[in-house]
């Protein structure tokens, strides 16, 4: 029964994704969407069956469907795990799906519009667009059910894939394809160090189970790896840091972060279910899933550690320089990624995968809602020119309210509980660079509260900035769109008091190290823990809610009511806004660096290698070696009979002469 | 008079000289066919007194053998260059060979 | 010295002499005349070296035979010696070089001590016959390469008259043999069928 549900699950949304994608032209919008709704709703309910079936029954399951291909040794199975880190997972991603596949509705309505009369891409762009939404929900469940790395890469490459597809999706936009390519490049090189990973997995551990790999995860920490000189590496820190550059692709760790604010040229909808709560979490689910590995190797825990606290400052600092409302959201997805991998490199996965949860409610609430004004906006994306929309749009002014308050970390809010667990279990964690990275996330706070209620202020509040055209046009956005909003607001407020089970608790024993047992970082904040009301008073007095308290005044205070401070400081500290705005000169770097470094090798291959060497050298150089050379001995055919016979004679007389010179 | 004064290094010297001559009279009337035809005919003819002197000494009668071949042979050719060397002329007006360039590369 | 080496120096040196001739003269009348006395005198020499048949047979061929058709194409051929002979001057220097130097390296080779210590068989008697001797080793062990020797004969009969046969002038009357030959009686006679005559009253011729 329950084996029957859990192959319902990633194969209901396939199926709608079938059914949109081959039969979209035929079977027109309103069935396609209705084939895709059906299918994600059903592996919506039937997750939260399991939820039940797993988190409160009390069951495991990790058994082999199907096998794939079998080789001397390995197999490569298709198969479940499902526990609760699992089943959580499920639920989240089926229900920000289907929320998003119902929002979609109302933002894609209008989307043959965005397309040029004659172009062909137009045609069921409605249909192919849910399509991709559904295949992406079927690849990130197989990605999170997986019970073996095979699938897991299978999941792994297969929302990429759907991501590709859609931030290119407005293909008629170069800026859309220079972004889904970029996007597509930079996960290469994460993808990468990924297979490497699972490489050095299967190569010392035999084995592609995640179940048979752990159980032999002690016998292998003592091995070493000579990868370069004379250095030996410990094998499970090697791997697990090739691991980690796949989850730095994918989750946007720096500094392979760079695709991710551009993947925003992607509608609005993916923006929120595929760069913000789902896909780009997969990096953190991964790590929290091998978190036996990586317990094993503190050298591997620093580095997650460090590049987390990096990408969580200082992606939130360019936030602070964005007028585009999605790259705003984007930055602060890039930060608060930044947060779930500090969490993870400190060693508390519970945590991680906690924010994890949260953030896929707020960030996605805040993507759509950013998605609903730019509806209103008609896909006008500069916050320059909004500004007072709260009486035009009440639902949306709200729920932005509670996404930005979650997001800060506002006491009582989901944001609040994930963030301060971090915090706290960062300063409590003895990883090398732990001091490092909690003095980051703690700045990371106040940044986090000033760009996200700069955004709000800007959007919502003080002057009407738009044209009255717009102005004139403006209202709230249809049901579709608000009842998602509404839906996903309720987790992102409630959504953190699950903090009791999930994080403190025993919710993840069995599927996390180190959860329930002693003398681990998670039973050492247990023991500070006594409950979820001393904790938000707690908080109340701490230094993050302060500091996230200053960040929100402080851009009240610049943004309501003294905007020449942000114009003083932009004259003032000219150089810090170039850098921000730059991006740190990352984009340029790469840009002249590695596009430009492959673009010139291609061209001095092409050049010197094909048309030089090969075309002009070994081709044409040797015909007209073979034409000159014919050329010249052409003359020795004089046609004259007498040359002949001089020719003849003088070969005589040497080929005597030489016998003469030998026998003499 | 049992045997025979001369050496056989005098009969091949003679080959050998009439040789060379024929040698140089290819060279010197390179636009002469009908010369160069009878300068290979002292060439063979060289070659034949070669045969017959070696022939002789080593008391084997294949040389004359060979030299009988070699005349039936020449004759032939001769025949058969003088017919070319007629046609040739027939159609050319000429029988130099400097203007005989139609095979040049 | 004895008269044998005297006759011998003397017909080698009408031999070279002649080469010579036929190599520098002008006109290739004379060239052929001195190219039959070049055949004479080396067909002395052969003869001195006991090779008398091929020595006949050189002159009968080649004199009577090979040199005839040489002068009669030369006759029947208008040249222009002077055009031929040019570049002979200028081309002596390298001609004789080519030749001295072709000379030197064979005499160098001919006069070696292993030729020079090649001694000279005993003379054959006077009954002896080279003709016999030849013929009977021609007609056993050289049955086959004589054969060829005669097919290659008739080749070079063939392809020389192939060659410088010219189609005759169609206005030109000449008998056709083949044609003769293959005619029958159809083409010349006809017969033609009539009624029979029938006797008149009237006679005539009586």
């Amino acid at each position: 029964m329950m084996e029957n549900i859990y192959l319902a699950i990633p194969l209901a949304p396939l199926i709608g994704a079938i059914i949109a994608g081959v039969f979209g032209g035929k079977i027109g919008r309103t069935a396609a969407h209705i084939a895709t709704i059906a299918g994600v709703a059903t592996a919506c309910v039937l997750s939260f069956i399991v939820l039940k079936h797993i988190a409160f029954d009390g069951n495991t399951y990790n058994e082999t469907v199907y096998t794939w291909a079998a080789t001397e040794g390995i197999a490569f199975n298709v198969g479940f795990l499902i526990d609760n880190l699992t089943a959580m997972m499920m639920v989240v991603v089926t229900f920000v799906s289907l929320m998003v596949h119902i929002y979609t509705i109302g933002y894609m309505e209008h989307d043959e519009h965005n397309w040029p009369e004659e172009s062909l891409v137009g045609r069921n762009s409605y249909q192919r667009f849910f399509s991709y939404i559904s295949l992406f929900t079927f690849s990130m469940l197989m990605l999170v059910m997986s019970n073996n790395f095979m699938q897991l890469f299978f999941g792994w490459e297969a929302v990429g894939l759907v991501s590709y597809l859609l931030i290119g999706f407005w293909s008629t936009r170069d800026t859309a394809i220079f972004a889904n390519m970029k996007a597509f490049l930079v996960n290469r090189v994460g993808d990468f160090g990924f297979l490497l990973g699972i490489a050095a997995v299967l190569m010392y551990f035999g084995s592609m189970d995640y179940a048979e790999v752990f159980a032999k995860a002690p016998e292998v920490v003592g091995k070493t790896i000579n990868i370069y000189g004379a250095a030996e590496w410990s094998v499970i820190t090697v791997a697990c840091i090739l691991l980690f550059v796949g989850a730095m692709g994918k989750s946007a760790q720096v500094p392979l972060h760079v695709w991710l604010p551009d993947s925003m040229e992607g509608p609005t909808p993916i923006s929120a279910l595929i760069h913000a709560a789902t896909m780009v979490t997969a990096g953190i689910f991964m790590v929290a899933r091998m978190s036996p590995l990586f317990e094993l190797s503190t050298t591997a825990l620093s580095f997650v550690l460090i590049i987390g606290s990096i990408t969580a400052f200082f992606m939130g600092l360019i936030g602070i320089v964005q007028n585009d409302i999605k790259r705003v959201v984007a930055y602060s997805t890039l930060s608060q990624l930044g947060y779930m991998t500090v969490a993870l490199g400190a060693g508390v996965y519970g945590a991680a995968v906690f924010h994890l949860m949260t953030h896929a409610f707020f960030k996605a609430l805040l993507f759509l809602a950013a998605g609903s004004v730019i509806i209103a906006m008609h896909h006008e994306q500069d916050m320059r020119k909004m500004g007072g929309l709260k009486k035009y749009m009440p639902i949306t002014y709200w729920t932005s309210l509670i996404g930005s308050l979650a997001l800060i970390g506002f006491p009582g809010f989901s944001g609040f509980f994930s963030k301060d667990l971090i915090i706290e279990a960062v300063h409590e964690s003895h990883v090398p660079g732990a001091h490092f990275a909690y003095w980051m996330v703690l700045l990371g706070v106040f940044v986090t509260a000033f760009y996200s209620f700069r955004m709000f202020f800007l959007v919502f509040h003080g002057k009407e900035r738009m044209d009255d055209h717009t102005k004139h046009h403006l209202k709230e956005s249809p049901w579709v769109v608000t009842v998602p909003l509404i839906a996903l607001a309720i987790p992102a407020v409630i959504s953190g008091y699950l903090l009791d089970p999930m994080v403190v608790g025993d919710f993840f024993k069995g599927a996390i190290k180190g959860v329930g047992e002693h003398e681990s970082l998670v039973s050492e904040i247990s023991h500070h823990y006594h409950g979820i009301f001393p904790f938000i008073l707690h908080g109340l007095s701490a230094t993050p809610f302060w500091l996230a308290m200053g960040g929100l005044g402080s851009a009240w205070f610049i943004y309501m009511r003294k905007p020449e401070i942000a114009e003083w400081f932009y004259n003032k500290f000219r150089w810090i806004h170039t850098l921000l705005d730059n991006k740190y000169f990352i984009d340029d770097f790469n840009q002249k660096i590695f596009a430009g470094g492959a673009v010139a090798l291609g061209k001095g291959l092409w050049k010197y290698g094909d048309r030089m060497l090969i075309d002009t050298g070994l081709v044409n150089d040797s015909a007209g070696f073979i034409k000159k050379l014919a050329g010249w001995s052409r003359y020795l055919q004089t046609g004259y009979m007498y040359h002949y016979a001089f020719s003849m004679i003088i070969g005589v007389l040497a080929l005597m002469g030489w016998i003469i010179y030998k026998a003499g | 008079m049992a045997q025979s004064m001369i050496p056989l290094t005098h009969f091949l010297v003679i080959g050998a000289i009439l040789f060379s001559v024929s040698v140089a009279g290819i060279f010197l009337n390179r636009k002469n066919m009908l010369i160069i035809l009878m300068c290979i005919e002292l060439m063979l003819l060289a070659v034949n007194i070669n045969f017959i002197a070696f022939s002789h000494f080593n008391q084997d009668m294949g040389g004359q053998v060979f030299v009988f071949f070699i005349l039936t042979v020449a004759a032939a050719e001769a025949a058969i260059g003088l017919a070319i060397l007629v046609v040739l002329f027939r159609n050319r007006g000429t029988i130099n060979v400097q203007e005989l360039d139609e095979m040049k590369g | 010295m004895n008269y044998e080496l005297i006759i011998f120096y003397l017909f080698a040196s009408v031999l070279v002499a002649a080469a010579i001739s036929v190599v520098t003269v002008r006109n290739p009348v004379y060239a052929a005349l001195f190219l039959i006395l070049a055949f004479f005198s080396s067909s002395a020499i052969w003869i001195m070296l006991e090779a008398e048949f091929l020595g006949v047979v050189l002159i009968l061929v080649y004199v009577g035979a090979v040199m005839v058709l040489f002068l009669f194409v030369i006759m029947m051929l208008d040249i222009n010696i002077d055009i031929l002979r040019e570049g002979f001057i200028r081309y002596l220097p390298v001609g004789l070089l080519v030749a001295v130097a072709v000379a030197a390296e064979m005499i160098f080779v001919l006069t070696s001590d292993t030729i020079k210590t090649v001694v000279a068989p005993a003379r054959h008697a006077a009954d002896y016959s080279n003709t016999e001797a030849l013929g009977e080793i021609l007609y056993t062990d050289y049955v086959y390469p004589f054969e060829i020797a005669a097919v290659v004969l008739v080749v070079a009969i063939i392809a020389a008259i192939v060659l410088t046969h010219r189609k005759r002038d169609p206005s030109t009357k000449s008998q056709n043999i083949s044609h003769q030959v293959r005619v029958k009686s159809s083409d010349r006679l006809r017969i033609i069928k009539m009624d029979a005559e029938t006797k008149t009253s009237n006679k005539v011729g009586e």
